[in-house]
């Protein structure tokens, strides 16, 4: 038990199917594990329409803080999801990283050198809190039905699903389902019934997590030391949680003994060798860990689809466990949800194999290179990491090279073969399969960001100084796109405040700072995925290339 | 006369990163893979030769001067 936090405890309900007979019913979607992605994965759908079954074998939320760092990306795409105030509201806000090598400060990054962003570089707010949120979101939706205590133990895939043996405390019953999530977790149960391979690099270290409740002022900033007096020879990382709860990270190094390290007697003295004799704390929560650095070869198997940990994992510098799995459920949904309304060929879902596995890569790589640096394993790495730390302190070069995590910042997806290449010039670096930058805009007399209202749908941002610019073959041709199978809705991006024409919506670019991040000119056209990725764009308008453009990115090219 | 460059200067000629970070890290790992599998006398030898190459690559000796004073600093007793 927590001082700061109670469980909820979820009610699990009697399965229907145990007291009918038959072969058990079929859905059109089931998601397995309702951690963070699989909530995120299951709200998705649901908000669009999707019914969607999730199970879960426990009846509770994350057990200890966890995942712990949530990036700009993944708050914008809990903000899709109706979760991102109440996670930014409890979280706590932070840009600045400091890094120290033994008393020394050697180097200082901000995640958020530009204003006017809706969301940060990142919020710290335990695991728990967040999948919390999201079940109380899933409860909202009528399409998504949560079992809390269904624990699946037999996955038979089929050609169009996979059947699955699921258990609960009053007996074992049969479902099916035409598309399956795996959301289950690093150790995937699923992947394992499966027989399906993850393989990359175990590393040889342990960690200690430490989570202190404590009255401190130090600043919301994340601070990590490499040799410090106060834990030679090793690293510490020190975050600050909701409920002034701190995360203290100590490196132990392999032969530590995972059972005696957490012990609250060898727990306390590292703690208090480190915040002084006078500082009052408690001890929230204690655990070792190790970590891996791996990924499935492909993230699609038929209809059985894997998503965050069970797909892929990374060592926790950096912060790229979670955040990339919110964005793999962002990736795969809206895909799914063409295929399954016979919108796209199953084809596109190799696409969400594809993009996840570049960005996980990517991942895999700068949260490895992390590792490295932080935990070199033979005598020239640690010489060279030293090497990095003393010329830090007067060289810039040095500060570039030091290495205590590269934060979790979206891929850009740049090598898809859904997007469009530029046949245009633009400067800058919303490239086709960039997320796009946010701005502040103003709706129909509301301020708000250009990622509020762009999302779950595929759209076209129409650059003008004023919305009478459009002329009306222009907006005639606007009206047919939307109308389309795969509609695409239109908003007219303009300086200048005026009325909008009948079936268009206007965002007022208030401050140019769209028109900016996206070197946009009046003219210029952004079409934009439902993950608000830039899929195409143009310096002027051409609706059969829109259309083009959008069959590439459904595979119906 | 040019001046040791201790700014961030790791790239591709005419390439922008879209992480300011990246070219250092990839600079980084190309280094400590190089060592992979040496012992450490091994490793010393090379990091040696790898001096003496990037020496005569830089030539100019005012150049070199300077890195060498900037090595040397804070290290041992002062020279």
């Amino acid at each position: 038990m927590l001082s700061t936090y109670t469980y909820p405890k979820f009610a699990y309900r009697r399965p229907a199917e145990l007291d009918r007979a038959g072969k058990g019913d079929r859905h059109p979607v089931v998601v397995v594990g309702a951690g963070p992605i699989g909530l995120a994965a299951a709200i998705d759908l649901a908000m669009q329409g999707q019914r969607v079954l999730l199970l879960d074998d426990d009846d509770t939320v994350s057990v200890g803080s966890r995942g712990l760092c949530y990036a700009k990306r993944a708050l914008e795409i809990l903000d899709r999801l109706g979760c991102g105030d109440a996670v930014v509201d409890k979280g706590v806000t932070w840009n600045v990283g400091r890094t120290f090598f033994g008393r020394d400060e050697v180097f200082r990054f901000n995640l958020q050198p530009e204003a006017e962003h809706h969301r940060p570089g990142m919020v710290n707010l335990q695991q728990y809190y967040l999948e919390e949120f999201l079940v109380r979101r899933a409860e909202q939706l009528p399409n998504l039905e949560l079992r809390w205590k269904h624990k699946v133990t037999g996955v038979t895939p089929q050609g169009d699903g996979a059947r699955l043996q699921v258990e609960t405390a009053d007996g074992t019953y049969a479902l099916e389902a035409d598309w399956l999530i795996v959301a289950d977790g690093a150790r995937s149960p699923i992947r394992r019934m499966l027989g399906l391979d993850i393989e990359g690099k175990v590393f040889q270290d342990r960690f200690l997590i430490a989570d202190v409740v404590m009255k401190a002022d130090f600043p919301a900033e994340r601070w990590f030391w490499f040799d410090p007096p106060f834990h030679p020879g090793q690293s510490v990382l020190l975050h600050r949680e909701a409920d002034n709860v701190w995360r203290i990270d100590f490196q132990l190094g392999w032969d530590a003994d995972p059972e005696e390290e957490k012990k609250p007697e060898r727990v306390i003295p590292r703690i208090r060798a480190m915040l002084g004799p006078d500082r009052e704390f408690d001890l929230e929560w204690v655990s070792v860990y190790t970590f891996q650095c791996r990924r499935m070869q492909r993230f699609r198997h038929g209809r059985v689809l894997f998503v965050g940990d069970a797909a892929h994992q990374v060592s926790p510098f950096g912060a790229r466990g979670a955040n990339s799995g919110i964005q793999d459920t962002d990736n795969l949904v809206w895909k799914l949800l063409l295929v399954m309304r016979g919108l796209a060929p199953e084809a596109l879902l190799d696409s969400y194999s594809d993009e996840r596995v570049a960005a996980a890569d990517e991942n895999l790589m700068n949260s490895t290179r992390s590792t490295d640096f932080i935990t070199p394993k033979s005598q020239v790495s640690r010489d060279f990491r030293n090497a990095v730390l003393t010329l830090a302190r007067e060289h810039g070069f040095a500060r570039g090279l030091v290495n205590s995590g590269r934060l979790s910042v979206p891929s850009h997806l740049s090598e898809s073969a859904l997007n469009t290449p530029d046949g245009d010039v633009f400067a800058g670096t919303m490239a086709p399969g960039a997320p796009l930058a946010d701005a502040p805009v103003r709706a129909e007399g509301n301020e708000g960001w250009l990622l509020q209202h762009t999302g779950d749908a595929f759209m076209l941002l129409l650059f003008a100084q004023k919305p009478a610019d459009v002329d009306a073959a222009a907006l005639a041709a606007l009206r047919a796109l939307a109308d389309a199978p795969i509609p695409v809705q239109t908003k007219l991006v303009v300086r200048e405040d005026a009325p909008a024409p009948a079936g268009c919506r206007v965002l007022i670019d208030t401050k140019g700072l769209a028109a900016e991040r996206l070197d946009a000119r009046p003219g210029t056209a952004y079409l934009l995925r439902p993950d608000q990725h830039v899929t195409a764009r143009w310096r002027r308008l051409d609706v059969a290339a829109v259309r083009a453009a959008i069959a590439r990115a459904t595979c119906n090219a | 006369m040019d001046h040791l460059i201790t700014q961030p200067n790791f790239g591709r000629p005419g390439q922008t990163p879209l992480r300011a970070f990246t070219p250092g890290d990839d600079f980084y790992e190309m280094l400590i893979e190089t060592h992979r599998g040496l012992g450490d006398d091994d490793s010393r030898l090379l990091n040696a030769r790898l001096v003496l190459l990037l020496a005569n690559h830089i030539g100019d000796l005012e150049v070199l001067r300077e890195a060498l004073r900037a090595a040397r600093a804070g290290i041992g007793s002062p020279t």
